[in-house]
């Protein structure tokens, strides 16, 4: 991926994403995550490669929860929906389904300015559950968060990931979410961004809190921060 | 010791900077609204503590205009030509209160006219002027087309080219009604368009991701997100409207006449003064109550989702 303005900011990076699976791509700050995912979803154009998606059912979570502020939280939910024109009755279902699924009943009325940033993440999270998506892309989705909401929320991704099955492609600048999220942890160098790591995560689901402090946990960690040290010098 | 406070010192500065900057940042956006919160309660405050600073104002102004006109006038004919007295512009400008020839009746009919005509011309401003913004939002050569040129209507003085207009429009409701459009259009223009133009770039892409059309986008995104910039404008535009519907009203005096021409009558004689006055401040009036209603639609408009329409003051 080259820009207009000569930024060379991905280069020679390939793999596949399948459903059920989970990766996660870390690296350091401007190494090109971010493109990546905005040449998958289709928001930039490739300069080189191909990209093969199916783009009629993307769900694509911000690093900002990006809520319309004039509207209200069961509004915001269902706008995916709304604006590639699903029937208002369908919508309407499968906007509290969305809903109760990451906990927000009750708040349906609120306005995003009422919200606090967990919640406004989970309403943006369901803003894209609406539709269904096969293929899960996210932008950094939790960086702004404090850590015990990260935390929180990681787990109810885990829980959404297992029951909604589908394909997951993560970016972020914590290697102990990308582990403890993903099926796959990729891990990438500075700009031109190039594929340095690729490691396979063992653990099995359902994941549990307690995970984060096992020994492999800690060693897998480890091996990928090594990778980053390296990326930077 | 000293060094611990000077630091404690520094960091509080900094602090405060910072809460400067956050409020400079949103300023275009709240100036709309801050009026109205000022002058309504917000929860946990007594009317009073709300009403009383205004009127202090405006005794405190009422009493230099007594000191004022009775020290400059002291013979009352000689007061009456200049600044007369507040209770003599109401015994002999707003009194009888309903007469048909004389006092406050033949004020109010012909401010009706002005208020028409006012609330005609903000009307043609509204549409055209989002019209305009929405125009050259879309399109940037249409931008560089028309913007120099609402910027060059918006300068011209108007006053100087009266004699192109009556002869254009005449001498009756139409010039009167270009006066006001060329005033109060160019801030809903600007303000609309400078709306539109700071959509979040995020929303922008969440609407792509989406595949909209043109329409949807406009309809769903751009103009919400713009309803407080333009709000703004609003409200700049229809103090202006006032202004240019009264001026307007001295210089194209056929047909329905306007307060304007009350005003400019009872410029000439001495014993018509307070007549002027009592005509000024009605007009007055009615500037301070579009002002009003706009602020009241602005924040019925915005008050759920907008940081300006519920800050505590």
């Amino acid at each position: 991926m080259t820009f207009p303005d000569g930024t060379h900011a991905v280069d020679d990076v390939s793999f596949d994403v399948e459903p059920g699976e989970f990766v996660t791509v870390v690296g350091p700050s401007g190494c090109g995550k971010s493109t990546l995912l905005r040449i998958a979803s289709g928001l930039e154009a490739n300069t080189g490669g191909s990209v093969t998606i199916d783009r009629s059912s993307i769900g694509y979570v911000f690093q900002d929860a990006t809520l319309l502020p004039w509207r209200t939280v069961e509004r915001n939910i269902e706008l995916n929906a709304e604006l590639q024109g699903m029937g208002k009755s369908e919508r309407k279902a499968k906007t509290k389904t969305a809903i109760e699924l990451v906990h927000l009943s009750g708040h349906e009325r609120k306005y995003p300015k009422q919200l606090s940033g967990g919640m406004k993440m989970r309403c943006s999270l369901a803003r894209s559950l609406v539709l269904n998506p096969k293929v899960f892309l996210f932008d950094e989705p939790f960086g702004a968060l404090d850590e015990i909401t990260r935390e929180r929320l990681n787990d109810e991704l885990l829980r959404l990931f297992e029951s909604e099955k589908f394909a997951g492609l993560f970016i972020t600048h914590s290697i102990q979410e990308a582990v403890y999220l993903s099926t796959r942890v990729i891990v990438m160098s500075a700009r031109p961004g190039r594929i340095i790591g690729d490691y396979a995560v063992p653990f099995s689901f359902p994941r549990q809190h307690a995970l984060r402090y096992e020994p492999e946990f800690a060693e897998l960690c480890g091996k990928i921060s090594a990778d980053l040290k390296d990326a930077h010098s | 010791m000293t060094v611990t406070h000077n630091n404690g010192l520094a960091l509080e500065t900094d602090s405060q900077l910072q809460a400067d900057a956050d409020e400079k940042l949103s300023d275009d956006f709240k100036i709309g609204t801050r009026m109205v919160s000022a002058v309504t309660p917000t929860s946990g405050e007594s009317r009073i503590k709300v009403v009383m600073p205004p009127l202090i104002t405006l005794a405190a102004f009422i009493g230099i205009w007594y000191l004022y006109s009775g020290t400059q006038y002291p013979i009352s004919a000689q007061r009456i030509n200049s600044l007369p007295f507040p209770h003599e512009i109401i015994q002999s400008g707003f009194r009888p209160l309903w007469d048909d020839v004389n006092g406050f009746k033949p004020i109010l009919e012909y401010m009706w006219v002005t208020v028409k005509v006012t609330l005609i011309g903000l009307a043609i401003s509204i549409v055209l002027g989002i019209a305009l913004a929405v125009l050259m939002n879309f399109s940037k050569h249409l931008e560089r087309a028309l913007f120099p040129y609402a910027v060059v209507l918006q300068v011209t003085p108007i006053l100087a080219i009266t004699p192109l207009l009556t002869q254009l429009f005449g001498y009756e409701l139409g010039p009167r009604l270009v006066v006001i459009v060329l005033i109060a259009i160019f801030p809903i223009i600007t303000n609309t368009l400078f709306g539109l133009q700071s959509t979040d770039r995020l929303h922008h892409d969440l609407f792509t991701l989406n595949h909209v059309s043109r329409w949807t986008r406009l309809r769903k995104l751009e103009l919400p997100s713009a309803l407080p910039a333009l709000m703004t404008g609003l409200r700049i535009g229809s103090g202006g409207a006032v202004i240019g519907a009264i001026v307007a009203d001295f210089f194209f005096t056929q047909g329905d006449k306007g307060i304007g021409y009350y005003i400019r009558t009872r410029q000439q004689k001495a014993s018509e003064r307070p007549e002027m006055f009592a005509g000024t401040i009605t007009a007055t009036m009615f500037g301070v109550i579009m002002f009003l209603i706009v602020g009241w639609i602005t924040n019925r408009a915005i008050r759920n989702w907008h940081e300006s329409a519920s800050r505590k003051r």
